[in-house]
């Protein structure tokens, strides 16, 4: 709670905050949506916004602000999974190759140097093709999710590598603790900040990517997601004939999550950052 | 003779560099030496001496490249790591390291507790736990629910004296327990080393630098220099009439805290320790007062005189 | 007896932090009253978290935030005149260091390039106080200096990881005295180094006083190292001077409690009798006890020492000790 409070002195942390529940709201809103988001033609076709169609209706017949709880329901989705995944990747991962070294390490960094040297964006656009039938929420979920973590993987192995020489790990042997067991309490604590900070930057990297993906036409159209959203719109001619709401939401959406989402990232981090703390508190 | 512990020519060798750029440099060269139950026992040197190696190689951190340690008459070997944690435990030179900044401090003694089936219920444990802090002058009270930084530092060190007494220990390995702690407070950690080994009976390896508290605290005393013990024995004997050179040079170069005594002759340093540890002979020759042409070529033998083993070519022949 | 060229007056400097919210201040250096003279080496002892190295760093005008100078002054007696060193302006205050006054900060061995040989860092400090020096005027200004100061002058062509970390230090204080100031501040230039190499720093910080003639104010908690080195020792607990005197005095007869223990409780040869600690911790800076700091740990505390802080007393033969068992405000010394 006291963490909380000192978080929202930020006013970057507080207003992403308050974005963030809006957007969590709208996702909510979804239970309520009277009409399904994959048909087509519920409603009449290129509606300005009015009362009754508060963001207008689209060329598809469907309408844009039940659409938007859609999409970035289904944009958090894919991002959360992505997130946590890779997090639990790169925390397990680093901390085997941290404590276990030697071969065991070489292997693990062999495979994360790997996934950082390659062109990941072409991989990643290469194998969509190929599971391009299969794509839903999930499975692009744990696509972008493999290739998230080599990165803080590494970072988090460098940590382990500093903790595993510190005294307080040999307390521990001698008090008799399991592997295992000092991993998790005696490493885990320090871990966590970093992983934290690097999940919401993952989740927007992640957001971004499927945008991109979509865009490229290379996931399942028929999900509604800010990436495909704005697919549709541009393959119709959106901009080009004038409605112009269409295609905004989605873009103004994805903004605001960006937004919120990296003004998150940097006021924890901030915040965790005891040299920083310093200097933004002023003495 | 009953001994406790015995390192049986204990050496390793640490490989540093690259393939192309290989240097091996001889941490501990064949140590040996035992300690007797109820018995502290100094290993002093300087810095890169190899005696925090030593340590590490009897707590089981590091193994060694040859030799071997036997407690009470077992040799001990990397697949049975319980005969040291239950009958050696250790304690270390930074007590603000000593624990994990961020967890409490009495979680490491429910741990131990745990591991070692100590009790059988939490009631028992926290009294087991309130009698080992009470042998070191704190309580349960005092200490349950804090985090290391709400400690000084000389608490800290007491704190984990007590943790470490925890499985009734046989052997104390202390690596440079006082030299972070406050000068005003550092008797009261040396005092209790003392207090151990005269109410329980342990046996101290008491690992330091600091020659004055070594001659207050122990027993018996082995001096070591860029990985050999140079000179071994009675504590009164050896710092008191040295026989080494080194131990000679080690010996005045304490300032004694007497403004009547200070140092009026000028002394030579080495330049680089990595030439010392290259050196074939006595590693010492260089910078040696007294040296021989043999000291440069041949490595001294262990010579006993007046009951003191003395690693010198000074005293062969005799 | 010889001039005072270094003086402060109820020096006050507090470090004040905003820890999350809450203000927290830590009154590392309060009401310190110091004199220090020409050609002398002063000691200052205490244990850590007492303030040394806050007292140095604003004997040297380093005050940087979240350190602040509350109150007091530091004057400096440069050619025959006091001079009050906050009124300094910056570019007076960078003029005077070094050349006036240098600075051997703890863990000093680190602030050498380590991408250049010693002889360019060298050459470098020359240049940046003494202009008008070519590249060989400088070098053999260097060599000169490593070796009045009994250092091998190959020293000079090596680069620092190429020397022990003694040999560093060692350097590190030459450099130091360089330019001939007349006050060297060092702060623990002999902790962390090895008996021996100690005794070599020490040693060195003899020779450059003797040949300069000039003041060494030395940071130290070793009273081994005190000893052998200081002309004058003050005593530092929790921020306050408690006691100043010779050398002699301070270990011949200590008077204020706190260092009799800590003289004391030192081991020493050929003397195996139980030594004692000073009893309980020493205070947190930021939440000091009232009155004498010490007095929660003093056996011999009476009440008046819990209510006010005893004076800076001067006794006879310059003794000053600041307790109110001894000098006027008590009846005679404590036993």
């Amino acid at each position: 709670m006291k963490v909380l409070r000192d978080l929202f002195r930020d006013y970057r942390f507080a207003l992403s905050f308050c974005v963030l529940c809006l957007l969590l709201v709208l996702a909510v809103l979804t239970i309520f949506s009277p009409y399904d988001p994959t048909l087509w033609g519920v409603v009449p076709r290129d509606l300005k916004p009015s009362r009754e169609y508060l963001l207008g209706t689209n060329s598809k017949g469907q309408d844009v602000f039940w659409q938007a709880t859609f999409a970035v329901r289904n944009s958090l989705v894919i991002s959360v999974i992505a997130g946590t995944v890779s997090r639990v990747i790169a925390v397990l991962v680093g901390m085997v190759a941290g404590y276990k070294g030697r071969l065991t390490d070489r292997v693990l960094m062999f495979v994360s140097d790997s996934l950082l040297v390659i062109p990941l964006f072409l991989i990643i656009v290469m194998l969509a093709m190929l599971i391009r039938d299969k794509m839903n929420l999930v499975t692009l979920g744990l696509l972008l999710a493999f290739f998230g973590w080599a990165w803080d993987a590494r970072v988090i192995r460098s940590q382990i590598l500093s903790l595993r020489e510190r005294e307080f790990t040999q307390t521990a042997i001698l008090s008799g603790t399991g592997t295992l067991r000092l991993v998790l309490n005696e490493y885990m604590p320090f871990a966590t900040p970093l992983v934290f900070s690097t999940l919401i930057n993952n989740m927007s990297w992640a957001i971004g990517m499927e945008m991109t993906l979509a865009v490229l036409g290379l996931v399942n159209l028929d999900i509604p997601t800010l990436g495909t959203m704005l697919q549709w719109a541009i393959s119709y001619q959106a901009m080009l004939l004038g409605y112009w709401w269409w295609i905004a939401t989605p873009v103004v959406l994805a903004v605001f999550l960006f937004v919120a989402l990296y003004w998150l990232s940097v006021s924890i981090s901030e915040y965790l950052d005891p040299r920083t703390r310093i200097q933004r508190v002023g003495v | 003779m009953e001994k406790l512990l015995e390192l049986d020519r204990l050496t390793k060798v640490f490989t540093l560099g690259s393939v192309i750029s290989r240097v091996r440099i001889t941490a501990t060269d064949s140590v040996s030496f035992y300690i007797k139950p109820a018995e502290i026992f100094a290993l002093a040197g300087e810095s890169g001496c190899g005696k925090t190696t030593v340590a590490r190689m009897i707590l089981g951190f590091e193994e060694p490249t040859s030799g071997a340690i036997f407690y009470n008459g077992k040799k001990g070997t990397k697949n049975e790591k319980v005969w040291f944690t239950e009958g050696i435990q250790a304690i270390f030179q930074d007590p603000f390291g000593t624990f994990n900044p961020l967890r409490t401090v009495d979680r490491y003694f429910f741990e131990t507790v745990q591991n070692y089936k100590l009790a059988g219920s939490k009631e028992e444990a926290i009294r087991l736990i309130d009698e080992k802090l009470r042998a070191v002058g704190l309580s349960y009270e005092e200490f349950s629910g804090k985090y290391p930084n709400e400690f000084s530092g000389g608490q800290l060190q007491r704190i984990s004296i007590a943790r470490a007494l925890l499985t009734n220990p046989t052997l104390l390995i202390a690596d440079e327990p006082v030299s972070m702690v406050d000068a005003s407070l550092r008797m009261s950690i040396v005092n209790l080393f003392k207090k151990l080994k005269e109410e329980l009976g342990v046996s101290v390896l008491y690992i330091t630098h600091d020659l004055a508290t070594a001659y207050y605290v122990s027993d018996r005393i082995a001096i070591m220099f860029r990985g050999n013990i140079v000179e071994m024995g009675p504590v009164e004997k050896v710092l008191m009439e040295p026989k080494h050179p080194y131990t000679k040079l080690l010996r005045e170069s304490i300032p004694e805290a007497d403004p009547n005594k200070r140092w009026d002759t000028v002394i030579t340093l080495a330049d680089t320790e990595y030439e010392e540890y290259l050196r074939a002979g006595c590693k010492f020759a260089g910078r040696c007062p007294d040296v021989m042409d043999r000291c440069k070529d041949e490595v001294p033998p262990d010579i006993y005189v007046d009951g003191v083993l003395v690693k010198c070519h000074k005293y062969a022949g005799e | 007896m010889n001039q005072t060229i270094l003086r402060t007056e109820k020096l006050k400097a507090f470090y004040v932090l905003d820890v999350l919210g809450t203000r927290k201040v830590v009154k590392a250096v309060n009401e310190v009253d110091l004199e220090i003279r020409e050609n002398e080496i002063y000691g200052i002892a205490g244990e850590s978290g007492c303030g040394k190295t806050t007292l140095l760093k604003t004997l040297y005008a380093a005050i940087e935030p979240p350190l602040r100078l509350i109150g007091g002054k530091v004057y400096y007696r440069v050619n025959g005149e006091e001079v009050e060193v906050s009124s300094l302006s910056r570019e007076e205050k960078r003029k005077l260091r070094w050349e006036y006054v240098s600075y051997v900060p703890q863990g000093s061995m680190s602030v050498l390039n380590p991408v250049i040989r010693l002889k360019e860092t060298f050459r470098d400090f020359l240049d940046s106080h003494v202009s008008g020096k070519t590249k060989d005027e400088a070098f053999a200004i260097a060599r000169e200096h490593i070796a009045a100061l009994g250092l091998p002058q190959k020293i000079l062509d090596a680069y620092p990881h190429q020397l022990s970390g003694g040999m560093r230090q060692r350097v590190t204080i030459a450099l130091a005295a360089l330019l001939k100031p007349r006050i060297i501040i060092a702060d623990e230039p002999t902790t962390a180094l090895d008996v021996v190499v100690q005794r070599g720093v020490v040693q060195l910080l003899k020779d450059i006083q003797q040949n300069l003639r000039n003041t060494i104010v030395l940071v130290t908690h070793d009273m081994g190292v005190q000893a052998n080195i200081a002309d004058r020792i003050g005593i530092m607990y929790a921020g306050k001077m408690v006691e100043e005197a010779t050398t002699e005095g301070i270990f011949g007869d200590p008077l204020h409690p706190y260092t009799r223990y800590l003289i004391n409780s030192l081991p020493r040869f050929g003397d195996k009798t139980t030594r004692e600690s000073v009893p309980g911790s020493p205070p947190s800076l930021i939440n000091l006890p009232s009155g004498c700091p010490f007095h929660p740990r003093c056996p011999y505390a009476l009440e008046i020492c819990k209510e006010q802080m005893p004076g800076f007393v001067k006794l006879d033969n310059n003794h000053k000790v600041a307790c109110w068992l001894v000098g006027e405000g008590g009846n005679g010394k404590a036993s």
